[in-house]
């Protein structure tokens, strides 16, 4: 029950993370379809500092380090998406979905390199990270406390303080919404949506480096992040893009990702005797009736996707 | 001189003659810079190795195997065929079905259960390969016009979930000792497409079936359905603007679920061209989502959304991607083919910027040359 509620936990905080992302760069009115791919990039960076930094820094810095790290790759690589859909006006699905591509085959083309590099034999696409986990975790009588459930709270907090109770927030909002009337009393809504998009790769990124420190200690970057990015999106509708559901949202589908990770611990559930893959489905099934259901009278930013042009107003 | 002048510009005024050149911009640009990562990674075989890639078959010594092995990429053309025309149709609609790899799945699902569990022969195999392809199509479509559902991630959900279940249900015709499914050849030959003597010509190639003439017949017919039919028109008319279309009378939800039904077939079919001719066995312990159906949208989009721009596309996508396995594995990975894919999409994100830049430029010669023109009148009188 534990280990549930432990899975529960760090699979909703991913979610919220990227979800969050997401929620960010939709009220700038940027659809952002690539965080999947911008998850796969921020883990890479995450991975890669968890590979080559010293393990004598003591666990806080070290762990702000390698949380720095993946946000940077996630900012860095979320610009290309910027500038295609932002300045470029690019048809901001294909490129969302050419990011997606490009993360997955550029971190694995990347990973392998730098394996081949160190050991000609080594083909593999995997960084262990067996040692630096541990700086991560806290063992609470059972319990494993991770860094990032506490970093998700902040983080959530963070998101809904600056959406609601700032100009910032207030502005990047009226972007997503009404770019023509934000443009006329004086808002650039280049600068907002640019920043909408960089504040989204920084979650992802963050999320990304979650993700791949929640359960194994080793990745094989030719998974990508399977789905999380996409699962990410639903929680982020589902939750009608305010940050305060978008968490209810994030522990509902994290509980049905746990459970696909420890339905063996239960009794009852493995004399039901369902397939595991039945399990592996859940998270997605559920997504999708959830979304079936709530879809139909979604509060989606109302200028999202559109790219903007100040000729236009 | 003047004459022949004018002749290029005229040719240049057209969408077709732009489409094609962005998309070979592109082409240009993405393999660059993958040579750019090649160089990064490792400087000394770079070039050997963008070379490789873009050899392909051509990598090997003599005509006969060369040949052979331009059938298998032709084998593996034309369910990416079926994939890109899948990710087109419903593009006109202004649908993007990215759950294109489902219902591919869906179909590799079907059409391999029905042959070794029921030894059912070819035909059957692929009608029922579409059926459920379209199944899945339709599902996403119902979800779209009546739930609000965005396609792209109906589309995504319903990839996995059609992905565990493809597993769940295939291994039960698993070999024992390995996680992929039984031959097809050996236990149900009669569920093997027909070569027609297809094969003969490349080479003896087994592999090579009706599959690839088909798959291009379909792409012949998916441009007169779009093109030439009523059908077509109101589909485009749906994807330009669906109020419009509303107001005009034609049925907006029966349009778009129709053509997320026919882009589930195609992309069904697909899957049946290609597990159907024994190329390859389904791993039942597959753990991402295959890769044809995303390739497509890379073919889709360089085709510049035209079923015969799109038959080349396909090839040269899947010339590549097969190229890929032919670098030095030393040194690099094959994995850098489907960066220079993704890459291609991301540059095809710009094709649009790319023709309004090129319209202005002619444009612009066009009133300096009229311009000069009247001068030349006016000077005249």
């Amino acid at each position: 029950m534990l280990l549930l509620i432990q899975y529960m936990l760090i699979f909703a905080s991913i979610l919220i993370l990227v979800a969050l992302g997401g929620c960010f760069s939709e009220h700038s009115g940027v659809i952002n379809l690539g965080l999947e791919g911008i998850m796969v990039i921020g883990s890479l960076g995450g991975a890669l500092a968890m590979k080559y930094l010293p393990l004598t820094i003591p666990a806080v810095p070290y762990v702000l380090l390698v949380i720095l790290c993946a946000i940077v790759f996630g900012v860095a690589y979320s610009s290309l998406l910027g500038v295609a859909s932002i300045n470029f006006k690019a048809d901001q699905t294909i490129v969302g979905t050419a990011l997606n591509m490009l993360g997955t085959a550029g971190a694995t083309v990347a990973v392998k390199a730098i394996n081949t590099a160190a050991n000609p034999n080594d083909v593999s696409s995997i960084i262990q990270y067996i040692n630096p986990k541990k700086k991560f975790l806290i063992n609470m009588g059972g319990f494993e406390f991770n860094w990032f459930m506490l970093i998700t709270l902040i983080v959530l907090v963070v998101a809904y303080v600056v959406l609601y109770k700032t100009r910032f927030g207030l502005r990047l909002m009226a972007c997503g919404e009404h770019p023509q009337a934000a443009d006329s009393v004086g808002i650039n809504v280049y600068k907002y949506r640019w920043a909408g998009v960089l504040i989204s790769g920084a979650y992802g990124g963050l999320g990304g480096i979650c993700y791949i420190l929640a359960g194994v200690s080793e990745w094989r970057f030719e998974y990508g992040a399977a789905g999380f990015g996409f699962l990410a999106l639903a929680v982020m509708i589902f939750g009608q893009w305010k940050p305060h559901r978008i968490a209810l949202a994030g522990l509902l589908f994290g509980f049905f990702r746990a459970l696909s990770n420890v339905y063996f611990g239960f009794p009852f559930l493995v004399k039901l005797n369902i397939p595991g893959n039945i399990y592996n489905m859940m998270p997605y099934i559920i997504s999708l009736i959830v979304l079936a259901l709530t879809s139909s009278r979604s509060r989606a930013p109302k200028a999202e996707g559109i790219p903007y042009d100040n000729g236009q107003r | 001189m003047k004459n022949k002048d004018s002749k290029f510009a005229n040719i240049m005024k057209t969408d077709g003659m732009q489409s094609l050149i962005s998309s070979l911009i592109c082409i240009v640009l993405g393999l660059f810079l993958g040579y750019i990562v090649l160089l990064f990674i490792n400087p000394t075989g770079a070039f050997k190795a963008i070379t490789d890639v873009m050899k392909n078959f051509f990598y090997y010594k003599g005509s006969t195997i060369r040949l052979k092995y331009f059938g298998n990429t032709l084998v593996k053309t034309a369910p990416l065929l079926m994939c890109a025309l899948s990710i087109l149709f419903s593009y006109k609609v202004g649908l993007f079905n990215i759950g294109c790899s489902g219902q591919y799945t869906a179909g590799a699902c079907t059409a391999l259960y029905a042959a070794l569990k029921w030894n059912w022969g070819w035909f059957p195999c692929l009608v029922l390969a579409i059926a459920m392809g379209a199944l899945a199509g339709t599902l996403v479509g119902v979800l779209k016009s009546y739930c609000n559902v965005n396609e792209v991630i109906s589309g995504i959900m319903l990839n996995w979930i059609i992905l565990y279940g493809t597993n769940t249900i295939l291994t039960n015709v698993k070999e024992l000792a390995s996680p992929y499914t039984l031959l097809v050849k050996k236990y149900s030959p009669q569920s093997i497409l027909p070569s027609l003597g297809l094969g003969k010509l490349f080479s003896n190639n087994q592999y090579v079936t009706i599959a690839v003439p088909l798959s291009i017949l379909i792409a012949v017919a998916v441009m007169i359905v779009l093109n030439k039919t009523k059908f077509g028109y109101e589909l485009k008319a749906t994807g330009f603007n669906k109020n419009a279309a509303k107001y005009c009378g034609m049925k907006e939800k029966r349009n778009m679920i129709l053509s997320l039904l026919i882009s589930g077939a195609l992309a069904g079919l697909g899957a049946a061209f290609f597990y159907l001719t024994g190329y390859e066995q389904w791993e039942c312990t597959t753990s991402t989502v295959p890769g044809m159906g995303f390739n497509g949208i890379a073919a889709t989009f360089l085709g510049g959304l035209n079923p015969i721009g799109t038959i080349f596309s396909s090839f040269f996508i899947q010339h590549i991607t097969i190229g890929g396995a032919n670098v030095d594995k030393t040194m690099y990975c094959s994995q850098i083919s489907d960066l220079i894919s993704a890459l291609i999409i991301y540059l095809c994100g710009f094709v649009l910027f790319l023709k309004t830049f090129m319209k202005n430029v002619i444009r612009k010669r066009e009133v300096k040359r009229t311009g000069k023109y009247e001068n030349f009148k006016q000077d005249g009188r």
